[in-house]
């Protein structure tokens, strides 16, 4: 394979990684945060147990999202030169702001809270977390407004062989960020809503620590309800938004072939690109997809035909994406609200039907966000800026397939073996359950020293 | 003063502070075997570094975005020139931040001893190689309008090397002078003996590089021509006497500070030398990355300087903060009884 193939695959296969960490990061640290407020406001003991369990299994999952988000600002250099060349100078401008408006403070304020709970007044301490999950979030956004300018591209204009910026605040107020920013984050807080309710319900099956892990699943699953539909609200936006500035994109999500005015939307549908066609199409729900793109039912929408075949995205990825990304996005409201009914009845640890289908929803946020991912960059293609530069004419002139083969084999097996190691650790200290309550301990530790 | 020239000061500093903090998590970690014998005492060595190591590491992200935000051409070729090299850095900070997180995750010995090799071998790999990729910068680097005509292998040259062996040296005196200040008992003991004596050797490797700096670079040329700059390398030379006599008369946290303008002015002096340069062209000048010919547009260093003046120096004011909450030396006891450390 050569270089831009292996690069293509290496980039993806690392920002995937590294997405692995970042949506419960994004989320749990605002549950975490919440949890430390409760405690200090209250005094109850359980809520610092609480946070001191949930934010044991963040940090696991914290130190695995950091060390991957370096690799991703080394790669644009590393791989992808002739495009950090082109677009530097306003692409470089909102990541060297995140790390100095963002990254500072979430990596400073997570060491204060990790060694400082006895360094530090209580309040100070949470007020501790709460920066970190602001800053974790600030971060998402200057990294969502760089890719949102990758996608829809304001601001600059072509000047001495390049992309100059010439307008920043068209970079800062560029909708496609904002709403590709809320879609992520709401996103993030559905994986961490059900990564706690998961976690708690595997408790709670088990009968261990009832109160504190039903008063867990209790505030994840008011969460995790007012997130998923925030995740379908901004969901619904963003496509509107898909459809006006990337064409191609939207023709691909919906398997569009021929341009109509107020088309359809076939609940059933299998491309088949080959032949420029779809083999099935049924179940048509009249107007539904002009009105779904441009909340207007008698609008035109454009067909993959409008446009040259060396400017279409893959078609079948970007499609079944799209398709699964959507049902999974309304199954989460739908589990969300079951969830966030039966958290309200005193008998939640009784309804063992629902708990076993919260533990095994566990996973399917994660499953979501990457192939929302997956249909974003994808479905971008052929082009690495939308409409202004090709993937293929970003990639390293200096670097050749051999060095990214290397490189590509190497990140497999460390981030294999890390991703085994966070799992593992994940999972053990998940089971573990909160420590002993601390009175407890201290009165045990009083005895032993008499 | 142009743009350009503030943000390659800004770089210049982005890089001198990075190696001032990092460089002693750094020296830390490839001491810690050899300061550190049972497993508390090593828990001692990690947890001295563990509140402040993350918020360091981010001064590197920082003189990275920097770099492609205000020298995109130089960030691009630099990045792909030094593929293989940036890419073994690259993962061992990757190894060494988890190490941390992860190593007192489990109580098996093997698992903790598999962590102790892998903290010394990603905090060795990083010091060096940066180390090697900053002396081939001096030196300059083979690329034309071709494009590079180097290896990794061709970047192991002897003054790349030389220079390799003066950061690991710098960083292990940093880092024995951090434990002997932030550690009790046998751990204090055994860092500031070993603080006494890599000094020499550091001594002798320093004296090594400024005399062969003259002959494999050009350094020393924009001092010839303003010689009031010869000030930065002074400061260098005086940290360096000034580690030897403040340790000998038991003034450790000044030896500590008086690595640091070590630190710090060494960089300097590196970057000044290169001015207006930020990668030579070991083959023509004409195909060196000057900040002239590899910057962005004056409008985007106009923003990125408005940014760095309001953040910058409240990043600086919260990190002082988070290094005064922690100023207290780290005791086995307190390690042993809490369970948030690493």
């Amino acid at each position: 394979m050569d270089a831009l193939m292996l690069s293509r695959l290496q980039f993806a296969a690392t920002a995937a990684f590294h997405f692995i960490f970042v949506p419960l990061t994004l989320g749990l640290s605002l549950l975490v945060a919440y949890m430390e407020t409760k405690y200090v406001r209250t005094g109850d003991e359980m809520y610092l147990r609480m946070t001191k369990f949930w934010g044991k299994l963040f940090l696991i999952n914290f130190a695995v999202g950091v060390v991957t988000g370096i690799t991703l600002e080394f790669q644009f250099g590393m791989n992808w030169a002739e495009y950090s060349r082109y677009v530097g100078d306003i692409f470089g401008a909102p990541l060297a702001i995140e790390a100095t408006v963002a990254f500072f403070l979430e990596s400073t304020f997570i060491g204060l809270w990790i060694f400082g709970w006895n360094r530090l007044p209580k309040k100070i301490h949470a007020l501790s977390i709460w920066l970190v999950a602001i800053a974790t979030n600030l971060s998402a956004l200057w990294i969502l407004l760089a890719n949102g300018w990758m996608q829809k591209p304001v601001g600059y204009v072509l000047r001495n062989g390049r992309a100059e910026m010439v307008d920043f605040m068209a970079l800062v107020t560029n909708s496609y960020g904002w709403s590709k920013f809320f879609h992520t984050v709401f996103s993030g807080y559905v994986v961490a809503a059900f990564f706690v309710m998961g976690v708690s319900a595997y408790h709670l099956l088990r009968k261990s620590e009832v109160r504190l892990f039903k008063s867990s699943f209790r505030s994840a699953a008011t969460l995790g309800l007012v997130a998923s539909i925030l995740v379908f609200i901004t969901g619904d936006f963003h496509a509107v938004e898909v459809a006006k500035v990337q064409p191609t994109k939207f023709a691909a999500m919906e398997a569009v072939w021929d341009t109509q005015k107020a088309a359809p939307y076939n609940l059933i549908v299998m491309p088949d690109p080959a032949n420029e066609r779809n083999t099935v199409e049924a179940l048509g729900v009249p107007k539904m997809l002009s009105y779904l793109a441009f909340h207007d039912g008698n609008a035109e929408v454009r067909g993959l035909k409008d446009f040259p075949k060396d400017d279409r995205p893959p078609v079948t990825i970007t499609f079944l994406s799209f398709r699964v990304m959507a049902s999974l996005g309304m199954l989460f409201m739908l589990l969300g609200l079951v969830a966030f009914v039966a958290s309200r009845r005193d008998r939640l640890e009784s309804y063992r039907g629902l708990l076993r289908i919260m533990f095994f929803a566990l996973f399917l946020p994660y499953l979501g966000v990457q192939i929302g991912w997956i249909l974003a960059e994808v479905g971008r293609q052929p082009w690495i800026v939308y409409g202004l530069l090709r993937t293929s004419d970003a990639v390293s002139k200096a670097v050749d397939g051999t060095q990214v083969f290397i490189s590509l084999v190497g990140f497999t097996l460390l981030y294999g073996f890390l991703g085994a190691i966070g799992i593992y650790l994940m999972v053990k200290y998940a089971k573990k359950g909160p420590e002993e309550d601390l009175s407890v301990l201290v009165s045990r530790t009083r005895a032993q020293e008499v | 003063m142009e743009f350009q020239v503030v943000w390659f000061i800004l770089w210049g500093v982005l890089w001198a502070v990075y190696f001032m903090l990092d460089g002693f998590v750094f020296g830390a970690g490839i001491l810690h075997p050899f300061v550190a014998k049972s497993d508390t005492e090593r828990r001692v060595v990690i947890n001295s570094v563990g509140p402040v190591w993350d918020g360091n590491q981010v001064w590197l992200i920082t003189a990275g975005g920097a770099t492609f935000a205000a020298f995109p051409t130089t960030y691009a070729l630099m990045f792909s020139y030094l593929y293989s090299a940036l890419l073994i850095i690259l993962f061992a900070l990757i190894v060494r931040g988890v190490t941390f997180e992860f190593r007192g995750k489990s109580e098996s010995g093997t698992w903790r001893k598999a962590f102790d090799g892998a903290i010394l071998l990603s905090s060795f790999i990083p010091a060096l190689l940066f180390g090697v990729a900053f002396g081939n910068i001096f030196q300059g680097l083979p690329m034309d309008a071709q494009g590079y005509h180097g290896t990794l292998l061709s970047l192991l040259n002897p003054y790349g090397l030389l220079t390799g062996v003066l950061f690991v040296l710098l960083f292990v005196e940093h880092g024995a002078l951090w434990l002997a200040n932030k550690t009790e008992g046998q751990v204090r003991g055994r860092a500031s003996g070993l603080a006494a004596s890599v000094w020499w050797a550091l001594l002798v490797v320093a004296v090594l590089f400024l005399a062969y700096t003259k002959f494999a670079t050009a350094l020393y040329e924009n001092f010839l021509k303003s010689p009031a700059f010869f000030a930065v390398p002074a400061l260098a030379v005086i940290g360096l006497i000034g580690i030897k006599v403040l340790q000998s008369t038991g003034r450790t946290l000044g030896a500590f500070f008086s690595s640091c303008l070590t630190i710090l002015m060494v960089t300097f002096t590196g970057v000044i030398g290169l001015y207006p340069n930020l990668i030579p062209s070991s083959i023509d000048p004409r195909y060196s990355l000057t900040i002239f010919n590899s910057s962005s547009s004056a409008y985007t260093l106009k923003i990125m300087t408005v940014v760095a003046l309001l953040f910058v120096p409240v990043v600086i004011g919260y990190q002082i903060w988070a290094y005064r909450v922690f100023r207290h030396r780290v005791v086995p006891e307190e390690v042993v009884k809490d369970r948030h450390a690493y």
